[in-house]
């Protein structure tokens, strides 16, 4: 067995186990340690999966995983999201009484997460998007005490209980029409002829899915409650990761179907579905939690866009994954401000912060006009080659439509600015002690503008990944 | 290094400014206008270094960037760009200078200015597409924050409208730039390849489009009717130097890009829809005019002539790139003019918002009807004021006048049934620079105005320069024509 392969995701499992351990065995107080622990096994992981890089493509385990480019890329992205989400998190679960265990949920939902990107086989990616989606739910209702952490929880895990079945169904299907659960015979065997309908069945079930953790439409109604009610960090991780390792599985998935189904016109218009639905939501909305979760939705329609011309376009790839790791830092960047600042969530109390709190309204400041996509910051990179690829694979309605979305998204993203610079408070702000939350905010704010101007080596990193098969 | 020096001063400064919380309100405000003036004076050191005969585009510095995506950090001028850029660093300056209420954050507030000043001048210096963009881009957050935290009235609704209104047009531009870099090979957002190369010359329907997003997304920020909308709560709401600002130097980069990219950079699917492109100039020139004479509001007022003085510059430009046979002088006429018309809008209409400002840190009254026989309380301000409105009016010996001329003469040259109409504009412009300086300054004086204060040194030390450069263009314009000709006739005739 090529053990090797697959080191990072042992180093994972090993210290979720090691984690847990230790939380049953230390006492409360010193729970904090374990996130040190977490963020080395991490730390080894991107390492590990670092010293994989620059091989050529290739499946492994009989063609189950997938050792390429776009896995690889995927994965460090992931692993750096989730170290961020470790960071910001010590001080608020401090209180909690399981705060050890946190730790390790967390590195297991990064283990379905990594999964996901890397299934070549749909069987792999069932398991994926499972282990994901369990570590991931009481994640989602972790403060268990107070009613709309057990409502998001509750939402997240009903939808994904349905969402779940339906991606079974989709893989029971395709195994019956092709009799293969792994991509390649399948990519072989649907290009000879095979059941149209069931196929189409079977794609939509899949897709549908993958939506689901995707948090685009029409599976997405979990993600405004869940960014409302879950633990700040905890939010911050699901409205983040799961998109990354979903929007990867579901080009690769794609990509098998023959031409004559239709996927690229479903994958368009969820993506216009879902940037629309997200944005219109976001408009009236006055909790600052609440307006980030359909900001997240909407980034999802974004990210479809690069799936559209997958196949046209040699850089929908790149495109797909540095939009994803530019998303992942302005939003992770937001919520760890909202950390800091303790979870403050209403609209009102964020009036006159940029007085009182410079460094934190600056960098929510700048994480917003990230995700809105104004240069020079990383999110305009990121936004820059999703149009790129759009228009160059001849879909230029879409980047049409993601603009008129872009200029209504800046409206909600400026109700929570203006507040911040114009308004003014009596009131002194309350930030968490403690310097975890406090340098994983600067971290990601410098990470912003750093991965603007250094977006070379961001797109050399991208820029010439591929899928093995 | 004298364009990075330019452009990087300032914002060197605002950072200076932004970090430390010990400035006072004295040290801020003389540290900003030191920094703000060196830029001045590199780029009038730039003109005088500046070969009339040499390549169009000189000063060129060049950094990669993004090399994979063929974006570099490109600064080069002509002299359309450096003079737009020095007239540019000048109001930048004198807006600086002018006292304004600082809401107890002066320290912020210079910093922001001097932000705008880098990011502008980087509009008119950049020689790379994306540069461009990102420079572009960065103008909006730094008036959408001046507008907001220092405005007045609905200040924060203004601001919204502003940033929201011209962002939409700039992702047009967005999508525009990207559908010119995909039409090169190699793929590059240098501008100098792009305007040698002409790449979507006869490309048909994807020509058609590209051009229609760049010009409607120029057209949003000139402004032009009937995409001028945003405009007059922008400028009623800010305060005075922003305002300045916003006219002076913000409307320029509409113009100043369409010569840069569609006129430059598709030649031919310019001259096809030259004629359009004259139609809608000639109708903000008239609409411009003609609401500004309805407008009761002293800010409004200016405010809409702009649209009229836009109006022209845009003429200017689509005459210039008629490409009708055996026009090239005319059409050469047209551009300097409509360069020309840049600068000295800048200036003029920069000193008018600055009066503007004077009125409203004096009374927080802007309703013309209000005042009257301001000309014994404030000789200085009348003064001025009566300058600046003839200068806008285009009277001979001043700067208007030596851009509409030439404006009006290369048009008569292509098209003289619009020349005809364009005149219309300035007859109304007279009037209704008329009646406003006859409302304010003269007539009896309402009582409440008896203890109107006129222009500290200060205020009237900032107009005099200003009205020195409009006065001098006006009088010997040789030193400007000569630069703007030189990359005229290489962008008119070199074609």
């Amino acid at each position: 067995m090529p053990i090797g392969d697959v080191l990072p995701e042992i180093s994972l499992t090993l210290g979720a186990v090691a984690i847990v351990l230790f939380a049953s065995f230390v006492r409360q107080r010193q729970h904090h340690w374990a996130a040190v622990l977490a963020l080395l096994v991490i730390g080894l992981g991107a390492g590990l999966t670092v010293a994989q890089w620059g091989g050529a493509p290739r499946l492994t385990f009989a063609d189950v995983w997938a050792l390429d480019g776009v896995a690889l890329a995927s994965k460090l992205v992931v692993l750096v999201a989730g170290a961020l989400v470790v960071a910001m998190s010590p001080e608020w679960m401090r209180t909690d009484r399981r705060h050890g265990e946190y730790y390790a949920l967390v590195l297991f939902a990064l283990l379905g997460v990594i999964m996901m990107a890397s299934a070549s086989d749909t069987m792999e990616l069932v398991l994926g998007v499972l282990l994901s989606s369990v570590a991931s739910y009481p994640l989602a209702a972790y403060h268990r005490g107070w009613a709309p952490a057990l409502e998001a929880g509750m939402k997240y895990f009903l939808i994904g209980a349905l969402t779940n079945a339906l991606l079974t169904i989709g893989v029971v299907v395709l195994f019956g029409l092709t009799g293969s659960t792994g991509y390649p015979d399948i990519a072989q065997a649907l290009a000879t002829d095979s059941d149209r309908l069931a196929l189409t069945i079977a794609t939509a079930c899949v897709v549908l899915g993958l939506t689901f953790k995707l948090a685009a439409f029409p599976a997405h109604a979990w993600m405004p409650d869940v960014a409302q009610g879950s633990p700040v960090p905890a939010a911050a991780f699901l409205t983040v990761i799961p998109k990354i390792g979903a929007a990867v599985a579901l080009a690769r998935f794609v990509s098998l179907l023959p031409p004559d189904v239709a996927w690229r016109a479903i994958v368009a218009s969820i993506s216009v579905a879902t940037m629309t639905l997200g944005n219109v939501a976001a408009l009236r909305q006055t909790d600052v939690r609440r307006l980030l979760g359909w900001s997240s939705v909407s980034q999802s329609g974004y990210a479809l866009m690069a799936i559209v011309v997958l196949g046209i376009n040699d850089k929908a790839l790149p495109a797909l994954v540095f939009f994803l790791a530019s998303y992942a830092i302005a939003n992770l960047a937001a919520f760890a401000v909202v950390t800091h600042l303790r979870g403050r969530t209403a609209l009102d109390d964020y009036r006159g912060l940029a007085r009182h709190a410079p460094i934190a309204a600056t960098i929510l400041i700048v994480s917003l006009l990230s995700l809105v996509g104004i240069p020079p910051l990383v999110g305009f990179f990121g936004k820059l080659m999703l149009f790129r690829v759009t228009l160059e694979g001849g879909y230029a309605w879409l980047a049409l439509v993601a603009v008129i979305n872009t200029v209504v998204s800046l409206f909600y993203y400026l109700r929570i600015v203006a507040p911040m610079m114009f308004g003014s408070r009596q009131s002194a702000v309350h930030v968490l002690s403690g310097q975890w939350a406090r340098s994983t905010m600067a971290v990601a704010g410098v990470l912003l503008i750093a991965g603007g101007l250094g977006a070379e080596a961001l797109s050399l990193f991208t820029g010439s990944i591929r899928f093995a098969l | 290094m004298i364009l990075t020096a330019a452009l990087g001063l300032p914002m060197l400064g605002a950072l200076a400014l932004a970090v430390s919380s010990r400035w006072t309100e004295t040290a801020a405000r003389r540290c900003a206008i030191a920094v703000s003036v060196l830029p001045v004076l590199l780029l009038i050191w730039a003109w005088r270094q500046f070969d009339p005969q040499g390549a169009l585009f000189q000063f060129v510095e060049e950094v990669p960037w993004v090399p994979s995506l063929g974006m570099g950090y490109r600064l080069g001028v002509d002299g359309i760009a450096l003079a737009v850029a020095t007239m540019s660093a000048l109001v930048f300056s004198a807006s600086i200078a002018y006292p304004v209420d600082t809401k107890h954050q002066p320290r912020q507030y210079y910093a922001w200015m001097l932000f705008l000043q880098s990011v502008s001048l980087g509009v008119f210096l950049a020689l790379d597409l994306l540069l461009f963009y990102v420079f572009f881009d960065l103008s909006l957050v730094g008036m959408f924050f001046l507008i907001g935290r220092w405005g007045h009235g609905q200040a924060q609704l203004a601001a919204f409208k502003f940033f929201l209104y011209t962002f939409c047009g700039s992702l047009l531009l967005l999508l525009a730039i990207i559908g010119l870099y995909l039409s090169v090979e190699p793929h590059t957002f240098d501008m100098r390849v792009l305007i040698e190369q002409q790449p979507l010359a006869g490309a048909g329907m994807t020509a058609a489009l590209v051009f229609l997003a760049l010009m409607l997304g120029f057209a949003i920020k000139t402004p032009m009717v009937p995409v001028h909308t945003w405009l007059p709560q922008a400028h009623v709401d800010a305060p005075g130097p922003v305002s300045a600002i916003l006219a002076g130097v913000l409307l320029k980069m509409g113009t100043y890009g369409i010569i840069r990219i569609p006129f430059a950079m598709m030649a031919e699917t310019f001259s096809r829809h030259a004629l359009v492109i004259a139609l809608f100039a000639v109708a903000s020139i008239l609409y411009g005019a003609f609401v500004a004479l309805g407008q009761r509001n002293l800010k409004r007022r200016i405010a809409y002539t702009s649209i009229n003085h836009m109006g022209y510059t845009v003429l200017g430009i689509a005459v210039a790139g008629a490409l009708i046979q055996d026009t090239g002088y005319a059409r050469e006429l047209a551009l300097v003019g409509a360069t020309v018309e840049m600068v000295a809008h800048g200036l003029i209409t920069g000193a008018l918002f600055l009066i503007c400002g004077s009125f409203w840190q004096r009374t927080e009254e802007y309703d013309l009807d209000s005042y009257g026989g301001l000309l014994r309380q404030a000789p200085w301000l009348t003064a001025f004021a009566v300058l600046a409105s003839f200068a806008s009016l285009g009277l001979p010996g001043l700067a208007g006048f030596v851009a509409e001329f030439h404006i009006f003469a290369g048009t008569f040259g292509v098209y003289p049934w619009l020349a005809v109409i364009g005149v219309l504009g300035i007859l109304v412009t007279a009037a209704l620079f008329l009646q406003m300086l006859q409302k304010v300054f003269f007539g009896a004086m309402p009582e409440r105005w008896a203890q109107f204060e006129d222009l500290r040194p200060i205020e009237w030390g900032v107009l005099a320069v200003l009205s020195a450069g409009f006065v001098i263009i006006g009088v010997a314009p040789a030193f400007l024509l000569t630069l703007v000709e030189a990359s005229a006739t290489l962008l008119v005739g070199g074609r």
